[in-house]
């Protein structure tokens, strides 16, 4: 069995068609080379000092030397390229989901004024259904304009033109506001949402849209992958000797698999089993959380166990500051 | 009458083509996901089957192969229905044998009714 999937792995043109590169840019194909010229490298050395060095010791280290140079060498070339190759793979991937993505409420909106406006359909002589389709419409509309507007925030991130606009606010508050936010969407999908919370907790001092788009983040996917009845609990605590504020989102639902845990954090990254049970998505939220997180200095992860649910989390650095005592608030 | 499947999870589009298609007298059963589809094509045999690519549970290729694979559903013509546009796409599905691979934003309600009347052989 194992030997089939090495000769797959030789199959060197196919692995390269995948990372859209011409085949001297794909890893495989270097190194192969890079093993070639090593192999040749060591038979010449070998031939050249003995001709001219007597001491047989001597020669074998001057080979053995020059082919561990050359093996650490063709490590090194190699690694470079495979990261080239991944982000290479990366944009790849990002056009098709993209495209895929921003197609589909297209069409669903296309088909929907052609069914409004084509007369055999009589739909606009029914007020209800004609409600109902325009309503449609409307969602559609919204689930592009997030879509795109997820889109251009990654590019602000990565152009580092994502300024933040820090002030004092309350984390409790917040996530009130919006968990009322998904209120619909949570009894339409038959989640229930519980929040708990420590009186006296301190402000944040942050960029609250930035917060809360972190927020609205984590409960869409709490609730977009809790099937049928679940639970979603939302704790927020201090923790680390009073320094940090500590938030956490547990779910009851499909979990993340132990293979794609280490993807989950990157862009455009959609775990199989996350398309699985929801193919809308971009794969955009956790990178711009994660973004968003960092750059408050604090921190973010999660813990995951596929079938049982997933616990996502983040800790905010507590500004220590004289108005502190006059800012904690009391329940 | 004649009986189309139309295997997709988008209930807008169920909606739209599924409307368009009972205005041709045409009776349209609705499969949510790959799974159920190929069981639903098993045992209802329809006419003709529209079929999305990105579906929960198993996707559109594999519902393609599982239905040629099988006595009872393979003659039945498929029409796959999707935004992927991927050329390697379109040649593993027609080499799988869909009938017709259509694009989704490239056509109109009124456009793919016409492609459903000729797959079905009527005009």
């Amino acid at each position: 069995m194992d030997f089939k999937k090495y000769l797959n792995q030789l199959n060197i043109r196919k692995e390269c068609k995948k990372y859209g590169l011409s085949i001297w840019r794909c890893p495989q194909f270097v190194f192969m080379i890079m093993g070639v010229i090593i192999i040749f490298s060591t038979l010449f050395t070998y031939a050249i000092s003995s001709k001219y060095i007597e001491d047989p010791l001597l020669i074998s280290l001057v080979v053995i030397f020059l082919t561990w140079l050359l093996l650490i060498l063709s490590y090194l070339v190699t690694q470079s390229f495979e990261r080239l190759a991944e982000a290479s793979r990366m944009k790849i991937e990002f056009l098709t989901i993209m495209s895929h993505q921003i197609r589909a409420p297209f069409a669903n909106m296309r088909w929907v004024t052609d069914l409004l406006l084509s007369k055999k359909s009589g739909i606009t002589n029914n007020k209800q259904q004609e409600e109902e389709y325009l309503l449609i419409l409307r969602e559609n509309s919204q689930r592009l304009e997030e879509l795109i507007n997820k889109i251009i925030t990654v590019s602000k991130i990565e152009q580092g033109k994502f300024p933040l606009r820090k002030e004092f606010f309350t984390l409790k508050d917040l996530i009130d506001k919006v968990i009322l936010e998904f209120k619909s969407y949570a009894e339409a999908s038959n989640v229930k949402i519980i929040f708990e919370c420590p009186q006296g907790l301190p402000k944040i001092f942050g960029d609250v849209s930035q917060i809360r788009e972190v927020i609205e983040n984590f409960v869409d996917n709490a609730i977009k992958y809790t099937k049928d009845k679940g639970e979603i609990k939302i704790l927020l605590s201090i923790t680390n000797k009073d320094r940090d504020i500590y938030f956490e989102i547990k779910d009851s639902g499909v979990g993340i698999p132990k293979e794609d845990q280490k993807y989950i954090f990157q862009k455009f990254f959609r775990s199989k089993s996350a398309m699985k049970h929801q193919t809308q998505g971009s794969g955009l939220g956790l990178f711009i959380v994660k973004s968003i997180i960092e750059s408050h200095n604090g921190k973010t992860g999660f813990k995951s166990e596929e079938g049982e649910g997933t616990t996502f989390w983040f800790t905010l650095p507590i500004l220590k500051n004289k108005i502190k005592e006059k800012d904690k608030i009391t329940n | 009458m004649k009986n189309i499947l139309f295997i997709e999870d988008e209930s807008v589009l169920q909606k739209t083509v599924g409307s368009a298609l009972k205005q041709e007298g045409y009776k349209v059963i609705s499969a949510t996901d790959g799974e159920s589809g190929f069981n639903t094509a098993k045992s209802r045999k329809p006419d003709l089957i529209l079929l999305d690519i990105i579906l929960p549970k198993i996707n559109g290729f594999e519902v393609l192969k599982k239905l040629k694979e099988t006595p009872e559903t393979k003659d039945i013509p498929v029409i796959i229905l999707t935004n992927l546009e991927r050329i390697s796409d379109i040649d593993k599905a027609l080499e799988s044998g869909a009938t017709t691979y259509l694009i989704k934003v490239d056509y109109s309600l009124e456009e793919i009714v016409k492609k459903v009347k000729k797959a079905l052989g009527e005009q």
